[in-house]
């Protein structure tokens, strides 16, 4: 009864040496829902850009329909009737509806008008509402999401895929969607829907396929899943690290954030009314699903962005003098010993300069320092001497431009110039990402040592085992709200994942 | 004299309305090409080399052919100006280099390609000034409209241009009407606001570059060939052509990427840079310093324009968002 419509086999794809999707299945029947559930890093983009012609697999066939594919650019994935609604929308700011809708094009007569008059036929019938004429960078993010849709069908898109399709959007227009998704079902259209939260998968999916660190785990039927069993496949059997863990002792509250709230540049909230306290000789594990607020939160409390409402306390531990972040400068901060070694999605993006060498990088924070017009050099050698020696450091020398160290040794650079300074609050956001095991090692003992030493160490996770092992508490945030606060010690992996993605219920409005 | 006015704004404004026409297409699929100072320099010289061996061909350079002395040094032009966009797109669209340091090496080589090829033809020649002399090509490019003389001042300020200069117009109002109203021009916006959008779209990007800089390096090239053959008469010296080619880059952003607007800015620009000349009649003690004040007027108003532009951040009259970037698929 089922047809496949798009069957996937032994799907494998490799970054450098970094495996995005590994031996991957799947099957998409026709005129149904299927939703893929993971964690961050999971390879459920990967796996999607592969059928959409953005990337092209290692290993492994695609078949369309029975027929063995090749889909080698976004025009072969178009030709094979798949049409993708991406994360961030592929939409030109300054065209309108139609113009966005036509483009690429290439058969009869070029006519605007005469094709807004064919999407508009689109639109009736599957009930979306749009005006043609509008520019898109007048639109709000559901418009330009109906607009990508309607692009996709326009264009006779029989297999829609959508990258997390309602993390932009409020619970009514999540709902307008789904109804629409929902008459497309009705009409005979595949479409897979990628998503991390646990109740729209049960909403709207016929069935779902699992993947984990970039491996497909399985698929069941919507109707035999709940939360529990989905929670479990997503993450997982709890895997044992070995991480040593010490208690902590004399711990006292050197940072305490109270009620804040963020507003990002486009002026959405992206922080609701955070409070969480961060003692020293301790880690906080900060766990979420990426992009729920660790980011702002963390530039936050090191300055870079204003807060609207609230207070980021800090015990000074050398006057005893409680002082509130919110007023002071990053430099200020950062001479109070409040360290943030942030390591965003491009490794180089913040905190070190790739074209520049070990020793210069260490100088981005000593350069203040030093008397007369010339910089002074002898110190940031020895340290960077002394960071490659104790942190096996693998580069030919210290003029090495950092952008020519791998991933482990670039992080090793960071977080050893980071806590060179003796810091107070240790901050790091995903330092392991990208790197293996015995470096991620390494990182772990580093902010260990910082804690034994009295640090208040914050870590952003993504790998949950790794939280549970490595951290004291673990601070939940989804959605910019804290939706818990667990004990490293005790906390089970299923507890946190289903905290991760409960205050998703009712679309964002956390429950916590 | 308001007529004769008009008239050498005119003559002046045409390189700079070719440049600006080429730059607009080139921009507009977010190559900014700032090559083109030197591009219109090497379609001026080639023009000259074609036109030099043509004329040298000739016995008697009375009986020389219309049609081939022009047909010649317009396709040396159009093969030179072709080259130099080739060499721009290869290095910035197959090999993602930086499109400003492309840009302004071309601009060097072109200047420097030109005045080496100018000076040895004229060591060739033996003449005694430092330029060379093509009468006879410049003869047949400076020919306008027979009957314009006799149509008084209104045939004297529209019709009394070679074709050359007319082209300009047409070609400028070839590009917009392309990038305004027609597929090809939707897709080519697209590549230069998003290419990534394009792509996905499933337009070829790299081939949209590689036409439109190389289409544009064309036209550009042209602006070039008009100065020599008409505008100085078939009369070559090394660096006559001057800031040309700046200002063609300024009337891009003067005009807010709009070639049909480039026809009318060309010629305030045009006339913004002899203006000076006609001074001296109207206004006392024009001295030489006085002069050159005048002149900087064109990069004035395109300042100006430029600070009104990002102040009223009306996203109509923004450079194409992705100018200057190179674009690979796969990058994360």
């Amino acid at each position: 009864m089922a047809v496949p419509a798009i069957e996937l086999k032994g799907i494998t794809k490799t970054f450098g040496h970094v495996v995005a999707n590994e031996n991957v299945d799947l099957v998409v029947n026709r005129g149904e829902i299927l939703s893929i559930l993971g964690e961050n890093g999971s390879g459920k983009t990967t796996l999607m850009n592969m059928i959409s012609g953005i990337y092209y697999p290692d290993e492994g066939h695609i078949f369309i329909d029975g027929k063995e594919v090749t889909i080698s650019s976004p025009k072969d994935a178009l030709d094979l009737k798949i049409g993708m609604i991406h994360q961030h929308f592929k939409l030109v700011d300054v065209f309108n509806a139609t113009q966005n809708i036509v483009l690429g094009i290439n058969e009869g007569k070029f006519d605007i008008k005469a094709s807004t008059a064919k999407i508009k036929e689109t639109c009736e019938k599957y009930g979306f509402e749009i005006d043609m004429n509008k520019k898109i960078y007048e639109m709000s993010v559901s418009e330009k999401q109906t607009v990508e849709i309607v692009k996709a069908i326009y264009k006779g898109a029989d297999i829609l895929i959508l990258d997390e399709p309602t993390a932009v959007l409020t619970p009514q227009e999540t709902q307008k969607l789904f109804n629409v998704l929902r008459k497309m079902r009705e009409d005979g259209k595949s479409i897979i829907i990628i998503t991390h939260k646990l109740h729209e998968v049960l909403e709207i999916s016929d069935r779902v396929s699992v993947l984990r660190k970039g491996k497909y785990i399985g698929t069941i039927n919507t109707a035999d899943a709940d939360e529990a069993i989905l929670t479990e496949m997503m993450v997982g059997e709890k895997i044992n690290l070995d991480i040593e863990r010490s208690t902590p002792h004399d711990s006292v509250d050197r940072l305490v954030v109270k009620g804040v709230d963020l507003y990002n540049k486009e002026g959405v909230q992206v922080l609701h009314d955070i409070s969480f306290t961060a003692k020293s000789g301790e880690i906080l594990g900060i766990a979420g699903i990426s992009g729920s607020g660790q980011r702002e939160l963390l530039e936050a409390i090191a300055g870079l962005q204003k807060i609207s409402g609230g207070e980021i306390l800090y015990n000074n531990p050398k006057t005893e003098k409680v002082e509130d972040l919110k007023d002071k400068t990053p430099l200020q901060i950062r001479n109070l010993g409040v360290r943030l070694s942030f390591v965003p999605e491009d490794r180089l993006g913040m905190g070190l300069v790739g074209n520049m060498d070990i020793v210069d990088n260490m100088m981005l924070r000593s350069y203040r320092k030093g008397k007369g017009v010339f910089l002074e050099r002898k110190k940031p050698k020895q340290l960077a001497d002394k960071i490659i020696e104790d942190l096996q450091v693998v580069t030919p020398d210290t003029k090495t431009p950092v952008r020519r160290l791998s991933g482990g040794n670039v992080q090793k650079v960071l977080v050893g110039r980071e806590i060179a300074s003796s810091p107070t609050v240790l901050m790091a956001a995903y330092p392991v990402r990208g790197l293996d095991i015995n470096s991620s090692y390494t990182i772990y003992n580093l902010l260990n040592e910082q804690k034994e030493k009295g640090v208040a160490v914050i870590f952003v996770g993504e790998d949950l085992d790794v939280l549970i092992d490595l951290c004291d508490r673990i601070l939940v945030i989804c959605g910019g709200r804290v939706t818990g606060i667990v004990n490293g010690r005790e906390a089970k992996k299923e507890e946190i994942g289903l905290l991760m993605t409960k205050g998703y219920k009712a679309g964002g409005e956390a429950d916590a | 004299m308001l007529v004769s006015f008009l008239h050498r704004a005119v003559m002046q404004g045409i390189p700079l309305l070719y440049g600006s026409t080429g730059e607009i297409l080139t921009e507009k699929s977010g190559n900014l090409n700032l090559g083109i100072p030197g591009i219109m320099y090497v379609g001026g010289i080639s023009g000259v080399i074609g036109a030099f061996i043509y004329e040298n061909s000739l016995e008697n350079k009375a009986d020389a052919n219309g049609f081939l002395a022009i047909i010649i040094p317009l396709l040396s032009c159009l093969l030179g100006s072709l080259i130099m966009g080739l060499i721009y797109s290869f290095l910035t669209t197959t090999l993602r280099a930086n499109q400003n340091v492309t840009g302004l090496a071309l601009t060097t080589f072109g200047v420097g390609f030109g005045n080496f090829f100018g000076g040895s033809l004229i060591k060739i020649t033996g003449s005694a000034v430092p330029s060379i002399t093509l009468t006879v090509t410049s003869s047949f490019y400076s020919k306008t409209l027979p009957f314009a003389s006799k149509l008084g001042w209104f045939g004297e300020v529209f019709l009394n241009y070679s074709f050359l200069a007319y082209f300009a117009i047409i070609c400028a109002v070839v590009v917009s009407i392309v990038l305004n109203k027609t597929r090809v021009g939707l897709s080519l916006r697209a590549v230069g606001e998003n290419p990534a959008t394009a792509d996905a779209a499933g337009i070829n990007v790299n081939k949209n570059k590689y036409f439109a800089t190389c289409i544009g390096s064309m036209i550009a090239g042209l602006g070039g060939l008009y100065y020599v053959m008409d505008y100085a008469t078939g009369i070559w010296s090394n660096d006559a052509f001057g800031d040309r080619g700046w200002l063609a880059i300024a009337l891009v952003i003067f005009t807010v990427w709009r070639p049909n607007l480039s026809i009318f800015g060309s010629i305030l620009f045009g006339g913004l840079y002899i203006v000076h000349n006609y001074l001296n009649d109207i206004v006392p003690n024009m001295t030489m310093s006085k002069q050159e004040i005048i002149k900087i007027a064109p990069y004035l108003v395109t300042i100006i324009v430029l600070i009104a532009i990002s102040t009223r951040k009306k996203r109509e009259t923004q450079p194409p968002a992705s100018l200057g970037l190179s674009y690979f698929r796969e990058e994360r």
